[in-house]
């Protein structure tokens, strides 16, 4: 094997520990887990408050802009992040190109302030 | 290569800011007719995107560090696709008012898209080839579902969506196959590591899956389901928009990657093609013969040409890149215009596209009826209208290659495809009058469609000056 794939070798390491105690922890649980199962313990898990309907029903749409809005911005601060520790290699352009994506994100922003897409009557 | 070289992107640049000031314009104003001014102003930033890209001349250059090409292939589908575009929106404008449906966000969305493909035909990297893609496709996306009140519409719209989400899941499996055997994701360094040698069977999935991912947007059977679905169900002259621009951009975008990125493995991927080209054409011709829409038949009509694009492709030469850019010029023209007239199609009011609906136009109009004759032959490739030179340059790069045995998938293909479109011809001429349609036609329309005919005859007069044009362009990938 060439130098190139041997760099590999620790992902498949990895890759070899997690397949082993996935299924180690899943046997595990088999074989020696107690098992008293009652109606509270197989019901479906709603956060907060009790399991009352079927998991396909009909939610507002408003839920999913608010979704996609704070993963748009939760974006941002991910690649914010890197940019602002490596701020002092980068320079000029690196601090432009920044300015440059930011202003696209606050020109979508507007966008669907505009369009009342915060506005939950 | 290390510079931005902002001039390069010149034409995107505008699109781009363009785009992005028409979607302030648009959410600061209200009403219909800002939102046809928004539209109006569309088409001028794409005309003059358009004038940019055209008075581009000189030598390769690079920007962006070396990720962004413009060269003569970009120029010549941009000059193509963005005057293209901007005919479409005007087209679109009647259609949009009479849906209830010319909201601002459609031009703007539509420059997206055409920004899109602008960076696809200028990718010189497989990163910023998937992020022009993914552009172009999520604009597309929209459009499709543009008309949220109707559920045919939206159905065209999901199933794009997720059989478009596959395909780019396919094209980036393939790049990062690409990527870990070539060790790199620049075109010229992939190219410069295939100098070397073989790169491996891992290479070769990555190199099959990354076809197969470009194969789903230009529509190339097997890959293309959703076509048909996504025609009929789309608003009209959106519809229009999917059969044009974006066609032209993802088959260069296919010549670029085959000749720029992996030219030296040709005897590799050239049976692919060669496979995608046979069956493109075949279904093309056969699945339209059944068809009673116009729209649906287009799409088959689409497939097939795709398939005649790609014989050029599969040539695996100068020549054979410079035969696909000539056949998706012409392409490009048939189909805006004969787009201009199914737009037109109204009876009562209401939009039709049934092929029946067709029946007798020749005795309440004649012009539009002989026009529309031509395209068609055109289409079908009967000399001497363009249609046949499209053809007549792929089968002679596919000649000079010996694909003896594509050449005469093609030549069946060609012959069964004429039986659709002539009786399209059949249809308007002989049948017994159908109600007319709501008259007159409207300006816009009338010259697209008298303006294309007129083009696709005069072609064979020296083509115009596109032979030359796309031999130049091509010319960049002459060994």
């Amino acid at each position: 094997m060439d130098a190139f794939l041997l760099e590999y070798l620790p992902i498949l390491i990895f890759m070899g520990i997690a397949i082993a105690l996935g299924l180690v922890f899943i046997l595990a649980a088999a074989i020696a887990a107690p098992s008293n199962p009652d109606a509270e313990k197989v019901s479906a898990y709603e956060c907060g408050f009790n399991a009352f309907d079927d998991a396909r029903m009909k939610f507002d749409v408003r839920f999913y802009l608010v979704a996609i809005l704070f993963i748009i911005f939760d974006l941002e601060a991910a690649f914010l992040f890197p940019w602002a520790a490596s701020f002092g290699q980068i320079g000029m352009f690196g601090f432009w190109s920044m300015m440059v994506f930011l202003g696209v994100l606050t020109i979508g922003f507007i966008y669907e302030w505009r369009k009342g897409a915060l506005d939950w009557e | 290569m290390e510079t931005l070289n902002l001039l390069a992107a010149g034409p995107e640049l505008i699109l781009a800011a363009g785009a992005i000031i028409l979607l302030m314009f648009g959410v600061f104003t209200k009403g219909e007719s800002a939102a046809v001014t928004t539209l109006w102003l569309a088409v001028g930033v794409l005309v003059l995107a358009g004038i940019f890209a055209y008075a581009q001349t000189g030598d390769t250059e690079y920007a962006f560090g070396g990720v962004f090409v413009s060269d003569g292939v970009s120029r010549f589908a941009n000059v193509f696709m963005f005057f293209g575009s901007a005919v479409v929106l005007i087209l679109s404008r009647d259609y949009m008012i009479r849906a209830k449906s010319m909201l601002f966000e459609f031009p703007v969305l539509v420059l997206f898209a055409v920004l899109g493909m602008a960076m696809m035909v200028s990718s010189a990297d497989l990163i910023s080839l998937y992020v022009g893609l993914e552009l172009q496709s999520l604009s597309l996306y929209v459009l499709a579902a543009f008309r949220r009140d109707s559920t045919r519409s939206t159905e065209a719209g999901l199933k794009y969506f997720v059989l478009g989400a596959l395909s780019s899941g396919l094209l980036l499996y393939g790049s990062s196959f690409v990527y870990g055997y070539a060790g790199s994701t620049e075109f010229v360094a992939i190219a410069e590591r295939l100098k070397d040698g073989d790169a491996g069977v891992g290479f070769l999935i990555g190199l099959a899956l990354v076809i197969a991912g470009l194969a789903f947007k230009i529509s190339a059977a097997p890959f293309h389901m959703w076509t048909p679905d996504v025609y009929e169900g789309a608003p009209t002259p959106i519809t229009a928009f999917f059969a044009t621009a974006p066609k032209v951009a993802a088959s260069v975008l296919l010549v670029r990657v085959l000749y720029g990125a992996f030219g030296e493995v040709a005897d590799h991927w050239w049976q692919i093609i060669w496979f995608l080209s046979a069956a493109s054409m075949l279904v093309g011709g056969v699945a339209a013969i059944g068809q009673t829409d116009i729209k649906r038949l287009m799409a088959y009509s689409s497939i097939g040409h795709m398939g005649f694009a790609m014989l050029g492709l599969a040539a695996g030469t100068a020549k054979g890149a410079e035969s696909v850019l000539i056949y998706l010029a012409i392409y490009l023209v048939m189909n805006i215009g004969v787009f201009a007239f199914i737009l037109s199609m109204r009876r009562d009011g209401v939009h039709v596209t049934k092929i029946d609906d067709l029946a007798g136009l020749w005795k309440a109009d004649g012009l539009s009826t002989f026009c529309l004759g031509v395209l068609m032959f055109s289409l079908a490739g009967i000399p001497p209208l363009a249609g046949f030179w499209a053809k007549f340059y792929v089968f002679q790069a596919a000649v000079d290659a010996g694909l003896i045995w594509l050449l005469i998938v093609a030549v069946a293909g060609t012959v069964i495809s004429c039986f659709y479109y002539l009786r399209i011809v059949k249809i308007m001429v002989f049948d017994d009058p159908a109600d007319a349609f709501d008259g007159p036609m409207l300006i816009e329309n009338r010259l697209t469609l008298f303006g294309s005919a007129v083009l696709v005859f005069i072609f064979v007069v020296g083509g115009l000056g596109v032979p030359e044009m796309a031999a130049e362009a091509a010319s960049v990938f002459a060994k």
